[in-house]
């Protein structure tokens, strides 16, 4: 059945899973039941162990769903470390559904599908040789990928139930009192890892560093914790993110910042209060330096920046030029550093920031949003998630979340190599193009001819190179050629979910 | 025509492709290129098409792509080609 982005969702898929397919951007007003966690009572005298073998021979079974969080990044040694465990005991079927999986984890996951102790997966995203070996089949059933909003959603909603969450934290007290800001593994917001904690029926936390009791700021809470494991190392902190990050000095993304840019100061959302959210890319961080600038001269602050935070981000805070820094995930060291001692930048949790069956998420209050793209089609809609080859290399993170923004901005070069990156259709929907409202190339801007009011305003402004979405896909073509079609199986490997949970595409296995 | 001496033209950077033309039996191409599920049979159709037009039918080709867009897979052909047929110094004008 083809769903309202005109992608064609396998029926047996839509009957098995008891899915609907996408219909509407707009999330409405609907009545939802959240559920509950079991807790197993104790009064938290002895939930320090030694032996995290013990603990996963005794809470890990057959058939579970289990969790960990992507704080660490690259740099993450915990995950590696519980999966060896779970390989080695014999444990089979379960379902891994962790926040995100980075590269240092791709080779475990695949080690363990091969040995039938994973046999489905839920993620944000996977890239490399994990996303290689389920492109080409590895995984009998499909991934399911799924937005940090929507991931918060399907688990307060009880689609994705957690029966134990191995959690790596920088400190802990020995109940559990513990926050991402401490110790030689910061790393900043403990955002996804909060719905983990809250949700799960076990939850274990795995730290290098235990402090005195009682442990504050305390992000995840006693409350929520049964055990705490004392284990060598939980991650690399020169891997966790990049110190200092670099302005980029690429004159194509300098010129595509410049343009962003513009196209901000001249919407009608560039006013006292504003809000914002930029990715980590080296163009989104530039946008950042550009803006700087502008709020400056028109002496204009913003209340609040939101999603994943970078240095340049935090010196804006420092700055006065915004107020708040609304944070559920930090991309760099200068970000994870300052948390601890600015209490205007907020760590939030993964619904706070983006649920959409929510008394309201940030993302709902968000002005102008800046995105980024693997490819764009003439319809406008993105792909984050494959390719140009179609094979899985990317994440879903926060765009279908970030750009229900009043204004989301898309900034990418008309080509990368030989690659378009606008194209007559793109290879995987992630998010539909009617939450898409401008694109900004290094050699134009097009706007979704949807939002008559932007066009009318940009309009007005001289010097901004407007053209259409079909003509950048037209000079893309001209100047790259008119690629051959990828060869798709019949099978799906993975399922691209929209942030409500309706099937917004169907990623199929590449024909070898 | 066969070629005279083995030739290299291109560097491995991104955006450009390195060929390499020897002594061979028909034009056999051995295509190695980031881009080869998209571009593949159009890169070998630009190199094939530029060495006819020197007169060259017989060598054996080594491309190394990565992602370069048509002109240069040209522009480096011409280089290998004339290397190759030891003639740098006339340009076969009549190619461009």
């Amino acid at each position: 059945m083809k769903n309202n982005v005109g992608r064609e969702i396998p029926d047996e898929i839509l009957n098995e899973k008891d899915y609907k397919t996408f219909k509407s951007v707009d999330i409405g007003n609907p009545e939802k039941q959240r559920v509950a966690p079991k807790v197993s009572v104790s009064t938290g005298d002895d939930k320090v162990v030694d032996s995290l073998e013990d603990v996963v021979k005794e809470n890990v079974k057959d058939g579970m769903t289990i969790s960990f969080h992507h704080h660490f990044r690259e740099g993450d040694f915990v995950f590696n470390k519980v999966m060896d465990i779970i390989i080695n005991a014999g444990i089979k079927d379960l379902t891994l559904a962790p926040s995100s999986l980075t590269n240092v984890m791709n080779d475990k996951v695949v080690e363990a599908i091969k040995a039938g102790t994973i046999t489905n997966i839920t993620s944000s995203g996977m890239r490399g040789s994990l996303g290689e070996a389920v492109s080409h089949g590895l995984l009998k059933n499909p991934v399911i990928f799924r937005s940090h909003g929507n991931r918060a959603r399907s688990i307060e909603e009880g689609e994705i139930n957690i029966d134990v969450a191995f959690l790596g934290v920088p400190n802990s007290d020995r109940l559990g009192n513990a926050n991402g800001m401490n110790g030689d593994a910061a790393f900043g917001s403990l955002g996804y890892a909060l719905m983990d904690a809250n949700y799960a029926n076990k939850v274990v936390l795995l730290t290098d560093n235990l402090v005195d009791y009682p442990n504050t700021p305390a992000s995840i809470k006693q409350t929520q914790v049964d055990y705490v494991v004392k284990v060598d190392k939980v991650g690399d902190p020169d891997r966790i993110g990049t110190g200092a990050t670099r302005f980029t000095k690429n004159p194509k993304d300098l010129k595509i910042a410049k343009m962003v840019n513009d196209v901000i100061i001249h919407s009608p959302y560039f006013k006292q209060g504003f809000s914002f959210q930029t990715g980590s890319g080296g163009a989104a961080l530039a946008v950042a330096r550009f803006l700087r600038q502008s709020m400056i001269d028109n002496d204009i602050k913003a209340s609040f920046a939101l999603g994943g935070i970078t240095k340049p981000i935090v010196d804006l805070l420092e700055e006065g030029l915004v107020n708040k820094v609304m944070d559920v995930q930090d991309f760099d060291k200068g970000a994870a550093s300052s948390m601890k001692n600015n209490k205007n930048q907020q760590e939030i949790d993964a619904s706070w920031y983006a649920d959409p069956d929510n008394k309201g998420a940030m993302v709902d209050q968000l002005d102008v949003a800046i995105l980024s793209a693997l490819e764009i089609d003439t319809d406008f809609n993105v792909n984050v998630m494959t390719g140009s080859n179609g094979v899985i290399r990317g994440a879903v993170g926060g765009h279908q979340d970030a750009a229900t923004s009043k204004m989301t901005i898309i900034s990418a070069p008309l080509t990368r190599g030989r690659i378009a990156t606008v194209v007559p259709k793109v290879s995987t929907v992630v998010t539909p193009g009617d939450s898409i409202d401008v694109l900004v190339t290094e050699v134009g801007i097009a706007v979704n001819p949807k939002r008559k009011d932007l066009v009318e305003a940009f309009k007005k402004v001289p010097g901004l190179p407007l053209v259409s979405i079909d003509e950048l896909q037209k000079r893309a073509e001209k100047i790259v050629g008119k690629p051959e079609e990828i060869q798709y199986t019949d099978r799906t490997v993975a399922l691209v979910e929209y942030r409500d949970g309706t099937l917004v595409d169907a990623i199929k296995e590449i024909k070898d | 025509m066969g070629i005279k001496e083995t030739a290299l033209a291109g560097t491995l950077e991104s955006s450009d492709i390195q060929i390499t033309l020897s002594e061979g039996t028909g034009i056999n191409i051995d295509l190695d290129s980031s881009v080869e599920a998209l571009y593949g049979d159009q890169i070998k159709k630009v190199i094939t098409d530029t060495l006819n037009k020197y007169g060259i039918t017989d060598a054996k080709v080594k491309a190394v792509d990565k992602g370069a867009l048509d002109c240069v897979v040209k522009a480096r052909t011409m280089a290998v080609a004339q290397r190759a047929l030891g003639t740098t110094d006339e340009p076969n004008w009549e190619v461009l």
